[in-house]
């Protein structure tokens, strides 16, 4: 095909998708006006049923907690993904840790970019442990707070210690964390069933201060054991990523 | 004004919708320019940087929309892990070439 002739193909294409776009944006409703009744439902008797005022968390374990379990063993199948791809591939061999990057000498790590990450450590783990354990209170949750959680990991490889982020994090144990946690959340779902409720129904005591960190019965549990599952993900990701970039090169000869 | 303002209660710290339309309106075309910059820088390295602030801003665009938890997300996978993860493919990628 010519550049001209494709040029043409492009500007029709072109055209239709922005006159479809245009089309569809002069139906969509006014800005900040939601029509649906669901969320307006939501809002009204979520707190009342769950003791949870952080509502979103209550939508998310709770009303669309199965919706949840699917994302999370999107990210579970994904971790074990990257696991898999990762690992030791034959024909690769191992090396002591060393910088990588092409055209200069390996750079210690500055002073300064060390004292940042240890400083930052631990209120890292504060802040995600905080996020993970209160869903039920306020805006946060266990995907949030285990992310920061993994984050807190980094930090420690950041400060220079690769050594030491391996040691705290081994793969073996790592890999079972996760584990636990996904299985976790599933495994609150069967207990309701086991007890003849439906999957996923809310069978714990509920406390009796809404937004309490021990109210909303097992919202808070289940975001404890997301918490988990993610930061345990996060880890495992960025060590087989660390792995492949540090000691891992392709035998060449 | 939609029935939702009906319900706002009034804190010394609440701002006043002109306000909030002057925030409103910063923040996307912040966010508008930031995704345009990301787009347009090619060197790899320094595009994944711009990724990373592209994600504070809209971090902040979901803060001042009113979604705070949408907004904890956005922070630590947008703006964090996401970042890091592209850094550490680039540091690889870089060292098979070699």
């Amino acid at each position: 095909m010519k550049p001209r002739q494709r040029a043409w193909v492009f500007l029709v294409a072109m055209g239709g998708l922005a006159a479809f776009y245009l089309w569809g944006l002069t139906g969509l409703p006014g800005f900040g006006n939601y029509p649906g009744p669901y969320g307006d439902i939501i809002n009204r008797i979520a707190v009342g049923q769950t003791n949870a005022t952080g509502v979103v968390s209550a939508v998310n374990f709770e009303y669309r907690g199965f919706d949840t379990v699917g994302e999370e063993f999107i990210l579970f199948v994904a971790a074990a993904g990257v696991a898999t791809v990762l690992r030791h591939l034959r024909g690769e061999r191992e090396h002591a840790a060393r910088d990588e990057a092409v055209g200069r000498d390996v750079p210690p790590t500055s002073e300064a970019v060390r004292m940042t990450a240890l400083i930052l450590t631990g209120p890292t783990v504060v802040m995600g442990w905080y996020l993970a354990s209160h869903a039920q209170t306020s805006p946060s949750g266990g995907f949030q707070g285990g992310v920061v959680l993994a984050t807190a990991f980094v930090l420690v490889y950041l400060s220079g210690r690769y050594l030491a982020f391996e040691r705290i994090s081994p793969v073996d144990i790592t890999d079972a964390v996760e584990a636990v946690g996904a299985g976790s959340f599933a495994a609150i779902g069967l207990s309701a069933v086991g007890l003849g409720l439906a999957y996923l129904t809310n069978f714990l005591p509920l406390g009796t201060v809404p937004g309490a960190v021990s109210s909303s019965g097992t919202i808070a549990l289940i975001s404890f054991f997301v918490g988990v599952e993610v930061g345990a993900a996060f880890i495992l990701i960025v060590s087989e990523l660390l792995e492949q970039t540090l000691l891992i090169r392709q035998g060449s000869q | 004004m939609s029935p939702a303002h009906s319900l706002a209660v009034v804190t010394p710290y609440t701002v006043t919708p002109g306000l909030m339309d002057t925030l409103q309106v910063t923040i996307l075309v912040l966010v508008a320019a930031g995704a345009t910059a990301v787009v347009l820088i090619r060197v790899p390295a320094r595009q994944v940087i711009a990724l990373s602030a592209y994600g504070l801003l809209l971090a902040v665009l979901f803060m001042v929309f009113q979604a705070p938890d949408v907004t904890l997300s956005e922070l630590t996978v947008g703006a964090v892990a996401l970042p890091v993860l592209l850094l550490l493919t680039l540091a690889k990628v870089k060292g098979r070439e070699k």
